[in-house]
């Protein structure tokens, strides 16, 4: 097939054939990596600037406004705009069809990605036109400093992130709304049956009863595992967006005050109570969501890869319970360079409780690779290899963010790019991503019905060259951390100069990794079919692999 | 095992993290090589699964435990409020800027200096760098609240301090520099044995 036919109509994939769902999925998975592309622009702008004053971009993107805004957009784009973009709509495809039932609305479906690519937008606009520059952690009170930031825009970021978080409680209303619809094989489900499997209550009485010799709760479980990891995440997702649309509307209050010209005293709202408030709420994403979400991803794809039932069922329904306490109680690993943050919460909730998440995720890890193990041989396929990049993004990350939540390391790593880079950017980029790129492998030809991908060369090329930029990126710039590099600083004149030469060097192979795997999606999918996905769809239906 | 300053706490964190990475990324490729093969691979080491969650917990609570009596900071910091220093030193920072006692800071090593820092605006970090840019210690300087930091200089030399926190662009110049930056701010002097 000529480079044009493959360009214009793709290789065998028919937009028309897709149904309602699978339309709705693939517009958020679009836009999903369209945003990633932005991220990891914006990301290589970042590196190159701190390479030194031989850097080849233009001045003005080392001037602190613009880089600090950048650094502010950075994460709201990569965050929300690809990442939850990319999770729900897996999540509103996997769970109708997990539970063979319908979503329950696809209108409200179109409203979350639409409202999460608007909000995004003004959130990056904010930063782009008016250098509104407070950074994701909004630290009180620099998000309301008129004297530093123009206030219209600071309204702007604020309204964008209030509408991702509108966006964010459409998704959990309609994920739960699918679930404890009492259709199909949950018709004569009660809503209490459904919600001691949601929370995974039955797992933990199956173990009891296993325990004192007794018949297992159940033999069948209401929902199956990784929509029970879905609906546990979920309610960590729903206190984040309920935590920052207060913090948003904290902001909006002092700023919309400002331009009535009445200046609000900054000071009556305590910095390190807000501070407090916002990482609970912050680390329901990192710490709670994020890892529930990947152990039920990686259960699901690790069952599907090896056809084999998963290892300790119930024990990693039980772990996930345990994963969705520990989520609420661990904020304080963020503040423990805060010194009148009292002793007791730093040791019990920064050092004690965080040290879990080594359990439950080393837990999930086990079961995983467990699991997979029953099922030898496999063929080494594309989402394998991803399931198990993913696995080593975790496995390096989740340590490296232990390491640090601890009295003695964090302060002097506090603030460092160890935190940024060896922690949560190899969690994001190399553990999170090779995940969902794991399960974009699984569910592509459901989603596409049976396309066939351009190449598979191209595949491989994106699996390496994003594997090594990840890795590379996180291991060189976490260094440098090491070395005394703070992550939230601008460096101009060639500081760590082959640390941050080699992070830009690892960053653009991130990038170009992106534009390997768009060129291929592009070529599988064709022009035509891509513009296809945002027409309207002929069939309607909201399920997939259920007879009406 | 004692760490005197945290120079030797990093070299020694980056070597035991290398080890790691290499063991963990060697151990999942090992892993993902042999779900290929077809015959049945011998076994390097048995797992149990209990015992596997047992060294997750050792690792998890021995990390805590070992920090605790390796790291002379930590225990000094939970008992600041306990301990007559030998020396406290007074800091305000307001519009991006600190007021110092004097300059530099003259401090005598293995003494305890309690550094007070208060803040009349934003939220700030309060470095201690190495002239090569390494950091001695830190905190976050929370305005309206007391701010205190326990420290004990093991290495004598010049040190610069800055903000470890962002508190807007206001920060910088034009250009980047950073205009929180003291060069040469504290002094410490009279190591045991003439060593540096």
């Amino acid at each position: 097939m000529s480079f044009m036919k493959n360009l214009i109509h793709g290789t065998n994939f028919d937009a028309d054939s897709l149904n309602a769902l699978q339309k709705v999925t693939l517009r958020a998975v679009v836009m999903s990596f369209l945003f990633f592309g932005l991220v990891a622009i914006e990301g290589v702008i970042m590196r190159l600037v701190k390479t030194g004053p031989a850097n080849p971009l233009p001045k003005m993107f080392s001037h602190p406004d613009h880089f600090f805004s950048i650094m502010t957009a950075h994460p709201i784009v990569g965050i929300f705009g690809s990442t939850y973009q990319l999770v729900f709509a897996a999540f509103m495809f996997l769970v109708p069809y997990l539970t063979k039932k319908p979503l329950y609305s696809v209108k409200l479906a179109n409203a979350v990605w639409l409202l999460i690519t608007i909000g995004t937008a003004l959130a990056w606009f904010a930063a782009f036109l008016w250098h509104y520059a407070p950074l994701y952690t909004l630290y009180w009170p620099l998000p309301a400093d008129v004297h530093q930031f123009e206030t219209i825009g600071g309204i702007v970021f604020v309204v964008g992130v209030a509408l991702i978080m509108i966006g964010t409680l459409g998704f959990i209303y309609n994920i739960y709304a699918t679930i404890f619809q009492r259709v199909g094989v949950h018709a004569n489900k009660t809503t209490k049956e459904l919600l001691i499997s949601g929370f995974g209550i039955d797992g933990m009485l199956n173990l009891i009863n296993k325990l004192r010799g007794k018949e297992p709760y159940t033999k069948e479980p209401a929902l199956s595992l990784p929509v029970v990891a879905i609906f546990r995440g979920t309610v960590d997702t729903f206190l984040d967006a309920i935590v920052i649309l207060g913090a948003g509307i904290l902001v909006l209050v002092y700023l919309v005050a400002d331009l009535g010209g009445v200046q609000l005293d900054v000071h009556s709202i305590d910095a390190l109570l807000y501070k407090n408030y916002f990482w609970w709420g912050l680390d329901l994403v990192a710490d709670g969501l994020v890892l529930i979400y990947v152990a039920g991803s990686w259960y699901l794809l690790a069952t599907l890869i090896s056809g084999q039932k998963l290892f300790m069922e119930n024990v990693a329904r039980a772990a996930l319970m345990l994963e969705l306490l520990v989520s609420w109680m661990v904020w304080s690993h963020h503040l423990l360079s805060d010194q009148p943050q009292p002793e007791m919460m730093k040791l019990v909730s920064g050092e004690m409780v965080t040290a879990f998440e080594l359990l439950t995720q080393g837990l999930a890890l086990f079961i995983t690779l467990v699991t997979l193990w029953k099922g030898r041989p496999l063929k080494m396929s594309m989402e394998l290899k991803y399931l198990l990049g993913g696995l080593i993004g975790f496995g390096l990350a989740v340590p490296a963010g232990i390491i640090q939540a601890d009295m003695g390391m964090n302060r002097v790593l506090h603030n460092t790019s160890w935190i940024s880079f060896a922690h949560f950017h190899i969690a994001l980029i190399v553990g999170l991503y090779m995940t969902l790129y794991s399960a974009l492998y699984v569910l592509w030809p459901l989603v596409t019905n049976n396309t066939q991908m351009y190449s598979k060369k191209l595949s491989n090329t994106h699996f390496w060259m994003y594997l090594i930029g990840g890795l590379g990126m996180g291991s060189v710039l976490g260094f440098a951390g090491l070395e005394g590099a703070l992550r939230r600083h601008l460096y101009v004149h060639g500081e760590f100069g082959p640390y941050m030469i080699l992070g830009a060097i690892f960053g653009a192979m991130i990038f170009i990794a992106w534009a390997i795997f768009l060129y291929n999606i592009v070529m599988s999918i064709g022009l035509k079919g891509l513009v296809g996905i945002f027409m309207p769809a002929k069939d309607k239906s909201a399920s997939y692999g259920i007879e009406d | 095992m004692t760490f005197a300053t945290s120079l030797e706490l990093l070299k020694f964190h980056a070597v035991a993290y290398t080890i790691y990475a290499l063991i963990i990324v060697s151990t999942v490729a090992w892993f993902g090589y042999n779900l290929t093969q077809k015959e049945k691979v011998k076994s390097i080491v048995r797992i149990p699964f209990y015992g596997y969650m047992a060294f997750l917990v050792a690792g998890g609570v021995g990390h805590h435990i070992f920090t605790y009596n390796a790291i002379p900071w930590v225990s000094e910091d939970i008992t600041r409020h306990d301990v007559k220093p030998d020396q406290e030193v007074n800091i305000t920072v307001a519009n991006h800027k600190w007021q110092l006692p004097q300059l530099p800071i003259k401090i005598k090593a293995h003494t305890k200096v309690f550094f007070n820092v208060q803040s009349k605006d934003l939220i700030y970090g309060f470095g201690i760098f190495r002239k090569d840019g390494t950091m001695v210690t830190q905190m976050q300087v929370d305005p309206m609240h007391k701010n205190d930091l326990l420290w004990t200089f093991n290495e004598c030399g010049v040190y610069d301090i800055t903000s470890t926190e962002y508190s807007g662009p206001a920060q910088y110049n034009e250009e980047g520099d950073d205009l929180m930056l003291v060069k040469d701010a504290i002094v410490v002097e009279g190591c045991k044995g003439g060593a540096k």
